[in-house]
């Protein structure tokens, strides 16, 4: 049963929330301990909350838009008195005192969250094996990673764990493993979704996003999560989404540009097999009716060093609050500045010990101009050319991820290597702008490729009319 | 005076001030902003700095900038919010929320009391750390057995005010911070109590020779805690600094932290261990910019200020600003007007607000303040008796005419006090002979003498100056 049809099964008395979770529930039992996708699956809560709903529905009262839809979220999103470790050592044991404002709308929808979901530590990787509580396994091959840094979500959505998932996204952390996983994963317009409760990893760059099994469903999930928040300044003052006529309106007439630069030009490293679904998906959308044509987005091919300035700039100074003072574990020591270094030192991880260096690096005094400072000059400049791409196209096209979903250890030992995972990606996150990954075709491994659709700011509704159509085709063919 | 102290020398100071603004709230999320309460009590995930909390600026902080800035005659301009990294443990998120490049108020002047402008350079908005005690090992982190934070104050809104250099002297300097502490209780933006920390300064100190135009090499001395404190902590940094000149050697940038009990200054850092802060914009928050509109409305809804007052006053009381500056910082100012326009003797108004209701008015009304200076250039009381009479009006309140009946202080007749002062003359008939016929000084002398001969024998009901004319009468007839 698709997310979607869940809530109205319910109602009509088909079925009910705890019927549908306990069939989850039982997928769960099969497979988690084989694929990792939790790092906490919350049976009893989930139990409680579904009873809850059943009993609402059983009043004739209207429990929500998601009604009993099982959801996994990632474990970067904060769960009053549930952990939320960021996979990392630093923050265990620690329960907030408080939901993140999209966890009040989920519970308010009616949805329940079946558990939290593995990740690279504090959403840094492109993997899921920075988790300090080891690595999530792909369930269409468990030899392959899911992607990162949202594995744990876009697993459980590909192992039927539960219809959606939240996930976040700095630099790919949605698209990306919903490409490797099969799944659509979307990326909305920063601002869109309150970041109230996520733990942040670079705030100017994260965002909150859905994983589901369908274009539709996570429409349903987005417009049920987005809208203005007063508790993040950032967020835009727009009233939630309303995707419901885009999913059925097809792409006649709209004007398409494939980026050349991620499609066999600039940019190395792209895979032939995905190369050549981008062309079936191409083929796709222009027998629907739309103009598809290659165009030039000269500055993505600086996105990734902007990126890997700006995001750990701000991830310095976003996870300096970790230092054994008021909450997580603590490494005792002679003095206080002695114990804020030994509990850092043992609470996080290479690539996070890796992120921060860096990050404090470009912002130091002397270094500042040099690195962060022309870092924020390309992000201006891929901003002016993304606005000028969408002066002539409704929307940019480009594979979601250079390769289909790679075997684990296969680049732990070469960050770099790592780091061009998020190559097709990081520009929508540097511009603000929305991107969804869909699944389309498949590799000559057999594994599943993601085409991604990049709209302009505030666009989504535009994006997912050309989602629902490439879905309705990869569907056609197979 | 410090003239005196170091003769040839020029002291230069500048001075940033730390105010903590009067709001509910504090700057970035509800919790209250309240001074006191049990520790850790006014908090929330924002001033904690809980993983996924994010901050909401506080509109009413803002306004109370924007006031601040007005007043201080600055530019209010669109600002940006900037991180300012650094590990303390009383540093909740390990950065603070700050202002850098482009602060709310900008390029603006204070007016001391006798005339001169001193330089704003800016005045920023900012967050309050918490609050740290370190036990045992003297209190200082370093040594302590263990240390205890207090997140009370962290979050609380604060506007930091840099002065330019331009203060010449310690006087200067507590003129200064006297005038600004006046300005912000005037337009309600702090309380301005130095004593409960809601009013911080850090001093920039150096010296050069006596005109000379280039600045010598600064120390900022930090933990000063009253004005005396910091009078006395210009004089021994300036005295310091000249010691290390005038022996040859270099004054070193430094922090200094002032010692109250030993009245010295002590390197807490050098320019080489000073933090780099890594600065960058706060990426949580939006830029700051406030309407031409609401900054007009802001500017129209400003209270008089104190310089302002101190001209009015002055004009109503004919004498110069100067010589009300302490009326006003005590905010009697208005009390006084009040009186001199019920009729009160202008000068009679200034001297009591200086000498006898200087703790405060109490229970005095500006109605009984009028009349009871009445009764005194009327004659009616004397001055001494006008003293006790307002003394009673401070504490319990009332009627002066019926407070002085009560004390039974009644205006003698003149004609009975003649007589008394001839009674009194005959019986001392060399002393009115040494009045009538001796000098100026003799005659103060013996004048002295006869008024006091009359107060005793009127227990002090007597006005000295109509005993003053009457033997000056009877002497010239």
């Amino acid at each position: 049963m698709n997310a979607r049809e869940i809530p109205s099964a319910i109602r009509n008395g088909e079925t009910t929330a705890k019927e549908v979770l306990e069939t989850h529930l039982k997928v769960i039992q099969n497979r988690e301990e084989e694929i990792h996708a939790f790092n906490l699956v919350m049976e009893e809560e989930a139990r409680n909350e579904a009873e809850r709903i059943d009993a609402l529905a059983a009043k004739g009262e209207d429990p929500g838009p998601l009604t009993g839809i099982p959801i996994a979220v990632k474990d970067n999103v904060c769960t009053q008195g549930v952990p939320t470790t960021c996979s990392s050592k630093i923050l265990d044991g620690w329960r907030p005192p408080y939901d993140a404002t999209i966890i009040e709308r989920l519970r308010d929808a009616g949805a329940v969250i079946v558990g939290k979901t593995n990740l690279d530590e504090f959403a840094m990787g492109a993997s899921t094996e920075n988790s300090a509580f080891g690595p999530t396994r792909n369930p269409l091959d468990t030899t392959r990673v899911p992607g990162g840094s949202s594995g744990g979500s876009a697993a459980a959505v590909a192992a039927g764990f539960a219809p959606l998932a939240i996930g976040s996204d700095t630099g790919g952390s949605i698209r990306q493993p919903a490409a490797l996983c099969g799944v659509v994963g979307v990326k909305p317009t920063y601002g869109r979704v309150s970041r109230y409760g996520l733990v942040a990893f670079a705030s100017s760059l994260d965002q909150i996003g859905p994983f589901a099994e369908t274009v539709a469903d996570a429409a349903l999930l987005l417009e049920v999560i987005s809208g203005h928040d007063p508790l993040d300044t950032t967020s835009i003052p727009e009233p939630p989404l309303d995707l419901s006529t885009a999913l059925t309106q097809g792409v006649e007439g709209l004007r398409i540009g494939v980026i050349d630069e991620l499609s066999g030009g600039a940019i190395e490293g792209i895979s032939d097999d995905v190369l050549g679904c981008l062309e079936d998906a191409v083929q796709a959308l222009t027998s629907a009716g739309a103009i598809v044509e290659r165009t030039s987005v000269p500055s993505t091919v600086y996105g990734l060093s902007a990126y890997y300035v700006i995001a750990p700039a701000e991830a310095s100074s976003n996870l300096a609050r970790y230092d054994g003072v008021r909450f997580g574990p603590r490494v005792d020591a002679k003095t206080t500045s002695e114990m804020m270094v030994a509990t850092r030192t043992a609470g996080f991880g290479d690539e996070v010990k890796r992120r921060i260096m860096l990050g404090t690096y470009a912002l130091s005094a002397g270094y500042y101009d040099a690195y962060y400072g022309k870092s924020q000059k390309v992000r201006t400049l891929i901003m002016n050319d993304f606005a000028n791409a969408y002066k002539k196209y409704d929307l940019l096209l480009s594979p979601t991820a250079p390769t289909t979903a790679f075997p684990l250890g296969d680049k732990t030992e070469d960050p770099l290597q790592m780091y061009l995972q998020d190559i097709c990606t990081i520009s929508s996150n540097l511009a603000g702008h929305p991107a969804m990954s869909v699944p389309f075709g498949e590799g000559t491994d057999g594994l599943p490729v993601g085409i991604q659709v990049l709209a302009s700011a505030m666009d989504e509704h535009t994006m997912f009319r050309a989602g629902a159509v490439l879905e309705a085709s990869n569907q056609g063919k197979s | 005076m410090t003239g005196d102290i170091l003769d040839g020398w020029e002291t230069v100071i500048g001075l940033e001030v730390h105010a903590e603004l009067a709001t509910n709230t504090k700057l970035f999320s509800s919790a209250r902003n309240v001074f006191g309460g049990e520790p850790n009590t006014n908090i929330d995930p924002v001033s904690l700095g809980l993983p996924g909390s994010l901050p909401v600026l506080n509109k009413k902080a803002v306004e109370l900038a924007i006031r601040v800035g007005l007043a201080l005659n600055c530019r209010v301009q669109r600002s940006v919010f900037a991180r300012k990294n650094y590990f303390y443990p009383d540093m909740p998120k390990a950065y603070q929320i700050s202002q850098f490049d482009l602060p709310i108020n900008e390029g603006g002047w204070l007016e001391l009391p006798d005339g001169r402008q001193i330089g704003i350079e800016r005045a920023h908005l900012e967050e309050d750390t918490g609050k740290s005690s370190h036990v045992g090992g003297g209190g200082r982190i370093h040594e302590a057995d263990y240390s205890l934070v207090d997140y009370n104050r962290a979050g609380v809104p604060l506007i930091e005010i840099v002065g330019a250099p331009d203060l010449r002297s310690a006087d200067d300097a507590r003129e200064y911070v006297a005038e600004l502490r006046s300005i912000l209780v005037a337009i309600g933006a702090s309380d301005g109590k130095m004593e409960e920390g809601s009013m911080r300064v850090d001093c920039n100190v150096s010296v050069r020779p006596q005109g000379n135009q280039e600045f010598g090499t600064r120390c900022e001395v930090k933990n000063i805690n009253s004005l005396r404190s910091l009078g006395r902590a210009i004089e021994y940094e300036a005295r310091r600094q000249v010691d290390i000149i005038t022996s040859g050697q270099q004054v070193e940038q430094q922090t200094r932290h002032w010692d109250e009990a030993d009245g010295r200054t002590h390197t807490l850092r050098s320019k080489e261990e000073a933090f780099d802060y890594r600065y960058f914009s706060e990426p949580d928050l939006v830029p700051l910019d406030p309407s031409p509109e609401w900054i007009t409305e802001i500017q129209e809804s400003q209270p008089s200020l104190p310089r302002q007052r101190r001209i009015d006053l002055a004009k109503a009381s004919k004498t110069e600003p100067r010589d009300v500056a302490l009326i006003v910082q005590k905010d009697l100012d208005e009390f006084a007007l009040s009186a001199i326009e019920k009729g009160a003797d202008a000068s009679r108004v200034l001297v009591h607000l200086a000498n006898n209701l200087a703790d405060g008015v109490g229970h005095l009304t500006e109605d009984a303040f009028a009349a009871l200076i009445h009764l005194e250039t009327s004659g009616d009381l004397s001055a001494t008796q006008a003293k006790t009479v307002l003394a009673d009006l401070v504490d319990k309140g009332g009627d002066p005419d019926q407070v002085a009946a009560d004390h039974g202080f009644e205006a003698m007749d003149t004609s009975e006090l003649d007589a008394l002062i001839e009674s009194i003359i005959n019986e001392h008939p060399d002393d009115w002979l040494a009045f009538v016929q001796g000098d100026a000084e003799e005659r103060k002398k013996k004048s002295g003498f006869f008024v006091g001969q009359v107060m005793k024998m009127t227990k002090g009901q007597a006005d000295g100056k109509v005993v003053n004319d009457i033997l000056l009468h009877r002497a010239e007839n």
